[in-house]
């Protein structure tokens, strides 16, 4: 309780310095110019500079930043350990593959799922939210993992007696989006200028990640935003302050399940295919690296966690060819290093910058003074049956 | 049967619970790795001159050792740093080594499964009505032997006297003059050793090892150290053998159940169904007592 009032006191004064950046507006004004005139270029200039795959693996930044996101809603914001959150995902990518491919032979309108997307991982979360309120840290850890196993499960195992999902073998043709008659997986010409699909996708992404982002920020400096700090550094104390904890606890489940379902619904018509090995253990614990590796509860930290775990395993692949040169033979395959240094990653990150690359000041100022704080009070461990 | 494979790896995660509170994520790839190493052992021996359990048992005699070893490293590396760290990160550390010995793992070893040559009797008995093979009865019966001993250890010991105290309260433990460092660190060891036979009894009786083994054995583990009331040492005895009984049960009725709807391939959803319901209305477990506001 000491220590979420501390907190409190501390976030008046904070906000307002961290925006200001003590930058005139004239320079902030040039930096913002600069960086929406970089985005807006990108694809063409990594395409020019590294090749049409790094192209993608921009598009694919874009969507693994708007997964952490939103499980930055859930685990940075409001402290709700979600091992099993690519199960919204899977929601969202089978809604879309479902509704729009020649497997019910339904061909639903972009606009129309989207937003189907959203509501039905957000009923999700609500639904694993709802039965788990009561539980913390490991064990809510747990039950959300047993939750995207189960759904994992599930969707590999439909196919029989009515097949629903199409089993292992996952949806196949899934239509590419269409925006006002445009398809995204066409080449198109603008003057001199052409196209092609990767650059639709990366500026439909682009355009969606800065909204998830806006909503993000906006979120965590409001009162809701506030109160998700509250619960996540005492639940107790936040509700005699009159949180309400149950409801709070539920939209964050809600809204993180509803970006995952965003995403997933674009990952589904981006990739044209769906199938349930895309959605295991693994790829929510790589989400979750994201998010704690960039910093739990800051939007910067969280997308520029996103951009490295994304594009890192990428260029790994270049492991390959530098070990022929160096030892005469691939002695490694770069696909298994990649997993091995994740966990290495992981662990180290955990040891030196438990509060992420780049963590939010106020969590940064929590981590360093813990110590000081906690030390003399009491040394003993906490509380435990 | 099964139920006895995961009782003896739900200890290691209830005694590591018990005194550390931290759930060790990584605790089913010392399973696996137990495994491995006891098969690779064996093929290396090879199966031709010497008698069977010999071989068996030098597998066995390399195995527990390097677990211990293993564990001790894990504890030492990268959960002692972490010892007053908030849960999360201790956490999110277990996951990140969980990761890495699986990998490393799947470098050492490659991705195929191993198979584990046919050392044990196999023939069929009849006992009680129903009908077991001898390496049923022979896994069941170490894993009651083995509980037997743990618990007289745990209860009639000094080491146990220290590890329960610790339990307890790790600073008051200190200070009475128990080293708890080392307490912990033999905490891992011993839990480690029970997952290399735990590891070795599942190779035998599936015959086979496999880099990703680990992992979903481990999450039923815990399941069952939850189901039987983590931190409690019978319980998770009992926890193992429910939750073994219940999904044989399970898969093999839930097409009746519900007319052909659903099939066994929905095993692996009872045990996360189970700990579900466990955790949402007896969070304590079967055997354990109120807990009081965690955080």
């Amino acid at each position: 309780m000491r220590r979420w009032l501390f907190i409190q006191a501390l976030r008046l004064p904070l906000v307002p310095s961290a925006a200001g950046a003590s930058a005139s507006p004239l320079a902030r004004g040039m930096v913002l110019a600069l960086a929406v005139a970089a985005l807006l270029l990108a694809p063409f200039l990594v395409d020019a500079l590294l090749g049409r795959a790094w192209v993608r693996v921009l598009d694919l930044v874009m969507l693994y930043t708007m997964l952490a996101l939103g499980l930055n809603i859930v685990v940075g914001f409001a402290g709700l350990l979600d091992l099993g959150y690519i199960a919204f995902f899977a929601v969202g990518a089978y809604l879309y593959a479902l509704c729009a491919s020649p497997h019910f032979g339904l061909y639903l309108p972009f606009w129309l799922l989207l937003p189907a997307a959203a509501v039905l991982a957000g009923v999700f979360g609500v639904l694993l939210g709802a039965p788990t309120l009561k539980l913390r840290g490991d064990y809510l850890a747990i039950v959300t993992l047993g939750f995207g196993e189960i759904i994992r499960i599930f969707l590999n195992n439909l196919n029989a007696p009515i097949n629903l999902t199409n089993g292992p073998q996952g949806i196949t043709m899934v239509r590419p989006i269409e925006v006002a008659g445009v398809s995204m997986a066409q080449v198109h010409s603008i003057g001199p200028l052409s196209i092609p699909a990767l650059y639709n996708y990366y500026y439909l992404f682009l355009a969606l990640t800065l909204l998830v982002v806006f909503v993000s920020i906006r979120l965590q400096h409001s009162r809701v935003g506030r109160a998700w700090v509250a619960i996540r550094e005492d639940e107790l104390a936040a509700s005699a302050s009159g949180v309400n904890t149950r409801n709070l606890k539920l939209l964050a489940f809600a809204l993180g399940a509803s970006f995952g379902g965003i995403a997933g619904s674009l990952y589904a018509s981006f990739q044209g295919f769906v199938s349930p090995e895309s959605f295991g253990l693994m790829e929510s614990i790589m989400v979750l690296c994201m998010v704690v590796l960039g910093g739990m509860g800051h939007v910067r930290g969280v997308v520029l966690g996103a951009v490295l775990l994304v594009a890192l395993p990428e260029a790994l692949r270049y492991i390959g060819p530098m070990q022929r040169s160096l030892f005469g033979q691939v002695m490694v395959e770069p696909s298994d290093l990649r997993l091995l240094l994740f966990g290495i990653a992981l662990v180290l990150v955990m040891r030196w910058r438990p509060a992420g690359l780049w963590p939010s000041p106020v969590r940064r100022r929590e981590f360093a003074a813990a110590p000081a704080a906690g030390g003399s009070a009491s040394t003993g461990p906490e509380p435990r049956p | 049967m099964l139920g006895s494979i995961y009782a003896l790896v739900a200890l290691g995660y209830t005694m590591v619970y018990g005194i550390l509170g931290l759930i060790n994520f990584a605790h089913g790839e010392v399973v696996m790795i137990g495994a491995m190493v006891a098969i690779s052992v064996v093929l290396a021996i090879g199966t031709g001159g010497l008698p069977a359990p010999i071989v068996l048992l030098a597998g066995v005699a390399v195995s527990i050792p390097a677990c211990m070893l293993l564990g001790a490293l894990l504890e030492r590396v990268a959960y002692r740093p972490l010892r007053d760290a908030p849960r999360l990160t201790a956490l999110i550390t277990a996951i990140g080594m969980s990761i890495v010995l699986q990998n490393l793992a799947m470098i050492a070893w490659g991705r195929q499964y191993l198979s584990f040559p046919p050392l044990l009797p196999n023939e069929p008995h009849a006992f009680l009505g129903a009908t077991v093979t001898g390496t049923q009865l022979l896994i069941v019966a170490l894993t009651v032997s083995l509980m037997g001993a743990l618990l007289l250890l745990i209860n009639r010991t000094r080491l146990g006297r220290a590890m329960r105290a610790t339990s307890q309260s790790p600073a008051l433990a200190g200070l009475m003059g128990v080293d708890v460092n080392r307490i912990i660190m033999l905490t891992f060891m011993l839990g480690s050793a029970l997952a290399a036979v735990a590891g070795i009894m599942i190779a035998g009786y599936y015959g086979q090892a496999h880099y990703y083994m680990g992992f979903m054995l481990g999450l039923k583990a815990f399941t069952a150290a939850v189901l039987g009331g983590i931190g409690n040492v019978s319980g998770a005895m009992l926890g193992g053998l429910a939750l073994g009984v219940i999904e044989s049960l399970g898969a093999g009725y839930i097409g009746a159940l519900t007319g052909g709807f659903l099939g066994s391939h929905y095993q692996d959803v009872f045990a996360f169904a189970v700990l579900i319901l466990v955790l949402v209305f007896r969070p304590s477990g079967l055997l354990g007592e109120r807990v009081a506001d965690r955080a």
